[in-house]
């Protein structure tokens, strides 16, 4: 990295973790719960979606762009830790470990969705529609392969979003950062909620 | 009746450069030792638990009332001061180890440097030398005082350096003590006169955005230090003055 750009670079880190990725999440997945009202009004969803004006300008300034730079330091940041829950096996210490673990696991489930999905999609190689997803989500394997990738990407989200208020200066008192723990919990519950609830509806039509 | 004694399992190292081992002894018990005084038994006794010969074990102490923080090692896994550790509340044996983030000298001394460097890099210190006498500096409200009080504890002992798992030989990060630091002297009335410094040097590489909020400084800081209220303050203050810097601002000193 060049010369004392790291304080620039990781605030920005933080920054697009949650403005636009965390937004583009939540955005993402309560558009997939569509599927949960039938295989129609997905459909209907999905392809107002697809055809917004300017979408592949948006998706390189909304999503790829923010997420690659994202996962690029990301990953730097993982290996500068040593972790050492094992000695100090405090709560806030945990959330640090998993944190990391997420964000690699989360890494690696993206290139897969991203590869299957919008890849395949603008390769020709698939339709945009429910049956795309109700395939992949077909074998047991893969469900559990999203299950628990969704899961450690909202668990990433919630627990950066309290790292965020921590890094941007916003709660400050311990007593704010743990009202801001119990909030960012909900916030997890919430958006498994919503992504999960997609899931099992492509997987077994329930 | 035969004399109660107490182990100490001891990582030793004979100089920066030779690799560690570690030695067993068997000291005599008085009643309430603390770590220091069992040490000093090898000193005066330098046989290890076999009975061989050795060379006395070597460490740093100097106010034996946990202020000066020289002493910190890792006593039975927990980094903390050898001073104000009682034999009579741990259990036996009784593990010594030098702290792990920082060069070994000898045994359980080591070079506690990068703290010193890290407060000369952020300047922590009230530049108030000057040809003439200025007269009183302006006065502190009292509840500020209070808790910058806190802040002044800090004895530079290295607990919180030693437990943060981003201070390691892979990051250049300063560390807990130091940002706190700087939430000291930028609380004092003359401090403040050259904030924008302080927040400057935390900005610099290897700075405050090293942090990553594993808090468990503040869980081991023998100080009891809000460390990780300083941390989030600093956060506020250097965005602020990162803001201030490429807007402009006439408050930006
Ligand atoms: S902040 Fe606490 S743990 Fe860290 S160096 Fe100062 S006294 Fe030691
Ligand atoms: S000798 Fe000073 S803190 Fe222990």
């Amino acid at each position: 990295m060049t010369e004392n750009r790291e304080f620039f670079y990781r605030r920005l880190h933080s920054l697009l973790g949650v403005v636009p990725i965390g937004i583009f999440l939540i955005q993402h997945l309560v558009v997939n719960h569509f599927a949960v009202y039938g295989e129609e009004s997905f459909n209907k969803a999905a392809g107002f979606m697809h055809d917004l004006p300017f979408r592949i300008l948006l998706e390189t300034f909304i999503i790829f762009l923010p997420i690659l730079f994202h996962a690029i330091l990301g990953v730097y940041i993982v290996f500068v830790a040593r972790n050492n829950t094992r000695r100090y096996g405090f709560f806030r210490n945990w959330m640090f470990y998993i944190q990391r673990i997420t964000g690699i696991i989360t890494l690696i489930f993206i290139v897969w969705h991203v590869w299957e999905t919008r890849v395949a999609i603008g390769l020709g190689n698939a339709e945009l529609d429910y049956s795309l997803m109700e395939g992949i989500l077909s074998s047991t394997f893969m469900f559990w392969f999203y299950i628990v990738g969704v899961v450690s990407t909202t668990f990433h989200f919630a627990n950066g979003l309290w790292s965020f208020l921590v890094s941007w200066g916003i709660t400050v008192t311990p007593k704010s950062q743990k009202i801001a723990t119990y909030a960012t919990l909900f916030v997890f519950i919430a958006v498994t909620y919503i992504g999960v609830r997609s899931l099992i509806k492509f997987a077994y039509g329930i | 009746m035969a004399e109660k004694t107490i182990t100490l399992v001891i990582t030793r190292q004979d100089s920066p450069d030779t690799s560690p081992y570690e030695e067993t002894f068997e000291v005599r018990y008085r009643e309430n030792m603390n770590i220091i005084s069992a040490l000093m038994e090898t000193q005066r006794n330098p046989y290890n638990a076999k009975g061989e010969k050795t060379t006395p074990v070597n460490w740093e102490s100097n106010c034996l009332e946990e202020v000066c923080g020289a002493c910190s090692m890792i006593i039975n896994g927990t980094p903390r001061q050898a001073c104000s550790t009682l034999v009579d509340k741990l259990e036996q044996p009784i593990r010594l180890e030098p702290m792990a983030t920082f060069p070994v000298m000898r045994d359980l001394a080591v070079d506690r440097s990068r703290m010193f460097d890290s407060l000369k890099k952020v300047k922590a210190w009230i530049p108030i030398d000057g040809t003439h006498d200025l007269g009183p500096g302006p006065r502190m409200p009292e509840k500020k005082r209070q808790w910058a009080y806190e802040l002044s504890k800090c004895m530079t002992c290295g607990v919180c350096l030693e437990a943060c798992p981003n201070v390691n030989d892979n990051s250049d990060f300063i560390g807990p003590a130091a940002l706190s630091q700087v939430r000291l002297f930028n609380a004092h009335p003359t401090g403040e006169m050259n904030a924008g410094e302080r927040l400057e040097a935390l900005m610099e590489d290897g700075g405050i955005s090293g942090c990553g909020n594993s808090q468990n400084c503040v869980q081991v800081c023998p100080k009891g230090i809000p460390l990780t209220t300083s941390i989030a303050a600093m956060n506020r203050d250097t965005n602020l003055q990162s803001f201030k810097n490429f807007f402009g601002s006439d408050h930006a000193y």
